[in-house]
């Protein structure tokens, strides 16, 4: 009866109301994957707007108005650029100069660069953001014109390849993230070079070696929690071991070369075994991931022609996770790139000038850098902390994708 | 030459021990005949608590192929992995009673079951190969043992893959992926594998069930030829292979505390004709399973 009722009707009737469930449900997913997209796609906006944009330059003495006997010191050759330079700065200032590198063993546009910014004395006026620049073109050029009738008005971007290769400086036009970049290489080869042997000997205890009893229940975890600790506690371990405890180890004193006076263990090395120490958990459970996805049937395969359990690991274990491993491992130290907090505990520099020479310099790092010119009033340097979060952006998006382009290339099925 | 000696030396405690027999009847492990290769005396294994197998008793004869048949979960499988240590790899899982290999106790204290392991091969369910070259699968086993000289893994490898009838078809890529090959040619490889380190005995754990009538055909064939240098055991589901391949069939089956045992052990022919056992008689006719 029930089954010949159900056959008469063509449709259930409640099909509609189950499917406008649906509609609701797809709706309100699409609702929630609209509101991330649309806070990133802001972020990303309001850092390319203060990225670029027009800005007006003021001159202590008009670039246009340096002539030698009439003639624009542009067009003079080197040599007398030199002289010019000497004539219009302090003796002191021009031994300095020759101190840092003989003037006429630079390149001309280095000259010419040294002049503007040594006589010309470029500032940075006033700056706009893009959506002014290009919206509000024809106010901005007369408030231009106003404000500032010495001025020059030019349209500024602020991340260029000047911005990437100068090193860090005082004057907003001049300065640049390369010291930076360069710390932040330093500490990521400290941080790999310590992490990635120790986390992989650590998953591989666990995975292949470690017995199940509660001991090792305990330590794994233990891992799993640290994975989830705040960066900052890594930073006071940081500070507390590596160094204050570890001074003569960390300032390079051990190696001897080091004045006492300027005994110091704010080093590269510091950072980088405590960035190290941050992203260990993350590799050690990245790891035991991609060594438990080697299916068991080729442990067995190898187990079966008489192979130990090392020679299984070594041959095929490992080779076969190396992929899952790597992916993990750039994840982790993309992580490590753009952590701040641990870096400011242990002390940080954030005035370096100069390219760290050595794991025992000190060093300053790009998330540092942008957290130092954003706190700063002047908004030139809000330009430039925006400029260097692209950077940061990009750099850390090419190494997802690197890590994204692993997993594919060498997914494997058994 | 160790294996020998060694070999020797029990049979010599052996026949020491027979005189005491009588008076020792648990420690019973009369003289093993020449012609029996593995010998199972009241094998039992534990799973933690859950015992699996019951009191298994079979004498494996030299150069014979003996299939183990029953239905799904009977622990047809469960023995023949104990028949390589390969039940080690499971935690939890436990061996009592005694196999021995050539009369020697493969549990016995001192023995390593990475040596046994090479001398009893195994073959598994689905084929197995490295995710390398069909030349590293075969010479992996051998450069375990020490074989170095490119000459001599070379020949082992073409020696290895003529023994499981695969040489003509591969012999021209051996650099390539043992993946690139189809199901039943994966199969062989891995038997080729298996060969490359030399063995006494070689397990094949349902070796066709993932294959093709044609391949299994192919397998089948191999393993009459095979059995003139190596003694098989193989395990498997399809009643038919196991009366066209064996010489001797073993037939198990739960008891109702779920364990596995042993129900009747005879020529094939035998167990397929004219069984002594009724239950053996429903399951081989088809009654049941």
């Amino acid at each position: 009866m029930m089954s010949s009722n159900m056959k008469e009707q063509k449709k259930a009737p409640n099909l509609p109301a189950r499917h406008r469930v649906e509609k609701i449900w797809k709706g309100g997913l699409f609702l929630s994957t609209l509101i991330g997209v649309l806070f990133l796609a802001l972020l990303l906006v309001k850092i390319v707007n203060d990225s670029f944009g027009y800005m007006v330059v003021e001159y202590g003495l008009s670039p246009n108005a340096m002539a030698v006997n009439g003639v624009p010191v542009w067009d003079l050759p080197k040599e007398d650029k030199v002289l010019f330079l000497q004539e219009n700065i302090t003796p002191g200032r021009f031994k300095k100069l020759m101190k840092e590198k003989p003037l006429l063993e630079r390149s001309d546009k280095e000259i010419k660069a040294l002049i503007l910014q040594e006589i010309a004395k470029p500032k940075v006026a006033q700056t706009w953001t893009l959506s002014q620049s290009i919206f509000q073109k024809s106010e901005i050029q007369a408030t231009a014109l106003q404000e500032y009738p010495q001025g020059e008005l030019s349209f500024k971007a602020w991340l260029n390849w000047d911005f990437i290769t100068s090193p860090q400086s005082s004057d907003p036009l001049y300065a640049g993230i390369r010291t930076a970049i360069m710390g932040s290489l330093f500490l990521m080869i400290v941080a790999i070079l310590f992490s990635l042997p120790v986390g992989l000997g650590a998953a591989i205890y666990f995975e292949e070696f470690a017995v199940d009893n509660w001991l090792n229940r305990l330590l794994k975890t233990n891992i799993n929690n640290l994975a989830g600790v705040p960066s900052i506690i890594y930073g006071i371990l940081g500070l507390a071991i590596f160094v204050r405890l570890w001074e003569p180890v960390t300032s390079g004193a051990i190696l001897g070369g080091v004045e006492a006076a300027t005994i110091n263990g704010r080093t590269i090395l510091s950072g980088g075994l405590t960035l190290g120490l941050l992203i260990l958990p993350i590799i050690i459970i990245n790891s035991q991931e991609a060594l438990r996805g080697v299916p068991f049937t080729i442990r067995e395969a190898s187990y079966g022609v008489g192979a130990t359990k090392w020679q299984t690991i070594w041959s095929h274990v490992l080779p076969n996770s190396i992929p899952g491993i790597m992916t993990g491992a750039i994840l982790a130290f993309s992580r490590a790139f753009g952590e701040t907090a641990p870096l400011v505990v242990i002390g940080a520099s954030t005035y370096i000038v100069y390219d760290p020479a050595s794991i025992f310099s000190k060093f300053t790092a790009l998330p540092i850098q942008i957290y130092q010119w954003t706190s700063r009033p002047q908004d030139e340097f809000r330009n430039l902390a925006a400029a260097s979060i692209l950077v940061l952006l990009i750099l850390l998006l090419g190494l997802n994708t690197l890590a994204i382009y692993l997993r594919n290339r060498y997914r494997r099925t058994y | 030459m160790t294996t020998q000696m060694l070999t020797l030396n029990n049979m010599e405690r052996f026949s020491s021990e027979k005189a005491l027999q009588l008076a020792v009847p648990e420690k019973a492990t009369a003289n093993i005949p020449e012609d029996i290769k593995v010998d199972v005396r009241d094998v039992s294994v534990y799973y933690g608590e859950f015992k699996a197998l019951a009191e298994i008793n079979l004498a494996i004869k030299k150069n014979r192929i003996t299939a183990i048949i029953g239905p799904s979960g009977c622990g047809k499988s469960t023995l023949l992995r104990s028949f390589n240590r390969m039940s080690d790899l499971t935690p939890g899982c436990r061996v009592e009673g005694m196999i021995t290999l050539d009369g020697e106790n493969i549990y016995g204290n001192g023995v390593d079951a990475v040596d046994i392991r090479r001398r009893v091969g195994m073959v598994f369910q689905r084929p197995n190969p490295f995710p390398k070259s069909i030349y590293e699968n075969i010479t992996f086993g051998p450069k375990l043992l020490g074989v170095r000289r490119k000459a001599d893994l070379d020949e082992i490898v073409e020696s290895s893959l003529r023994g499981a009838a695969l040489w003509d078809e591969v012999k021209d890529k051996l650099n390539q992926s043992g993946y690139s090959l189809s199901g039943g040619q994966q199969q062989r490889l891995c038997i080729a594998r298996a060969l490359a380190v030399e063995p006494d005995v070689v397990l094949m754990d349902e070796p066709a069930s993932a294959l093709d009538p044609i391949s299994t055909l192919k397998i089948e064939e191999l393993m009459h030829v095979l059995a003139k240098d190596y003694t098989i055991i193989i395990v498997t589901h399809n009643m038919q292979q196991a009366a066209r391949v064996s010489d001797f069939t073993a037939m198990m089956m739960i008891d109702e505390n779920r364990a596995g045992r042993m129900i009747e052990y005879d020529r094939t022919p035998q167990i397929f004709t004219n069984p002594k056992d009724k239950r053996t008689e429903a399951y081989v006719t088809g009654r049941f399973g």
